[in-house]
């Protein structure tokens, strides 16, 4: 009777210690995967060193699908740069080609219109209600590099959230199934 | 240890390494091309040169762009986007570009190239200064990649001038 009781105290013992090391280990891959988020972050100078190209409205040169690396210096902003800037009112951020440039004598601060590669118009129509001009604090960063294909992961698990559970499941069942 | 699902993610894991270290390779390679392009722009005629209603000058002229961008392609290349802006000073503002023509060259073939054309988009001042301007035209381009860095550089051409009057 006794060892029956120590048997099961021992299974019982060994399970919470690998599950412990298992959360343990789980822990320290998502701790890394946002340290190294925040420091792309800091060396950037960018909210956000990666984005995906969400519309058309770039091609041929980005297509949808595709991730742009992004960089923020303080090197002023020039005609030609491909900028990703966020709208006053609009949450997604939009990748669009600097065609006009104005900048101040006394401030430096500069006036800048951006148009699509693929589209007909100036952005004027995406801007805020009587806003003309974008300002450097709209920009969150210049596209430096890219990757075509890659994006469309990020795509799909936004607009179908249920893959996004199905693969935290699978990747959660892995974890606690696996033996070390 | 060397059951499927291992196996598979031991695979997957360097398939992707791999494929992150080549597309590095690949934008590095662009870096041992040294491009010599060359480019004329011509203004043939200024079509007019009036005051907006809002009190900013706009001008509209018809330009001549030759161009030879084909030192620019490599075989990373996806394509190069080409645009002209008019670069001036005024006295309120340091620095004005603004763009007047783009086009984008998707091969190497089409890159030596020879256009007639007025400017696509208007050229309008921020205020009414372009009278007797100077500025230059300068030639940017942009040479995106199949995969990796992108380039940008460009070709200053100076010594245009607006007429002193409107027309």
């Amino acid at each position: 009777m006794g060892w029956i009781g120590d048997t099961v105290d021992s299974i019982k013992s060994i399970q919470i210690r690998q599950l412990l090391t298992q959360a343990v280990s789980l822990g320290m891959i998502v701790t890394s995967a946002l340290i190294i988020w925040k420091a792309l972050m800091c060396i950037t100078g960018s909210e956000s060193p990666v984005v995906v190209v969400l519309s058309g409205s770039m091609e041929p040169g980005f297509k949808r699908g595709d991730i742009l690396f992004l960089h923020m210096s303080k090197d002023p902003i020039r005609a030609g740069e491909i900028v990703v800037f966020n709208v006053d009112g609009r949450e997604i951020p939009i990748v669009h080609r600097v065609i006009k440039v104005h900048e101040r004598q006394d401030t430096g601060e500069v006036e800048v219109l951006t148009k699509g590669d693929n589209n007909y118009g100036d952005d004027r129509l995406l801007y805020a209600q009587g806003q003309l001009w974008l300002q450097r604090h709209h920009i969150m960063g210049r596209a430096v590099g890219f990757l075509p294909y890659v994006g469309w992961v990020t795509i799909i698990m936004t607009e179908k959230p249920i893959i996004k559970y199905i693969l935290i499941g699978a990747l959660g069942l892995l974890v606690i199934t696996s033996k070390d | 240890m060397h059951s499927f699902g291992y196996r598979a993610n031991a695979l997957l894991t360097f398939a992707v390494t791999i494929l992150a270290l080549i597309c590095a390779m690949a934008s590095l390679s662009d870096n041992f091309n040294s491009p010599s392009p060359s480019s004329q722009i011509q203004i043939l005629n200024i079509n007019w040169f009036q005051k907006q209603p809002h009190g900013n000058d706009e001008i509209s002229l018809t330009m001549n762009i030759t161009a030879d961008l084909q030192s620019l392609f490599t075989w990373n290349t996806k394509q190069v986007f080409v645009f002209v802006a008019a670069e001036y000073e005024t006295l309120k503002n340091s620095l004005n570009q603004v763009s007047l023509w783009d086009a984008i060259i998707p091969t190497k073939e089409h890159a030596k190239f020879w256009v007639q054309t007025a400017n696509k988009y208007r050229f309008v001042d921020q205020g009414s200064n372009l009278r007797g301007k100077e500025f230059n035209l300068t030639l940017h381009w942009h040479v995106m990649p199949k995969t990796g860095k992108m380039f940008v550089d460009k070709l200053v051409m100076s010594g245009f001038r607006l007429p002193e009057e409107y027309r």
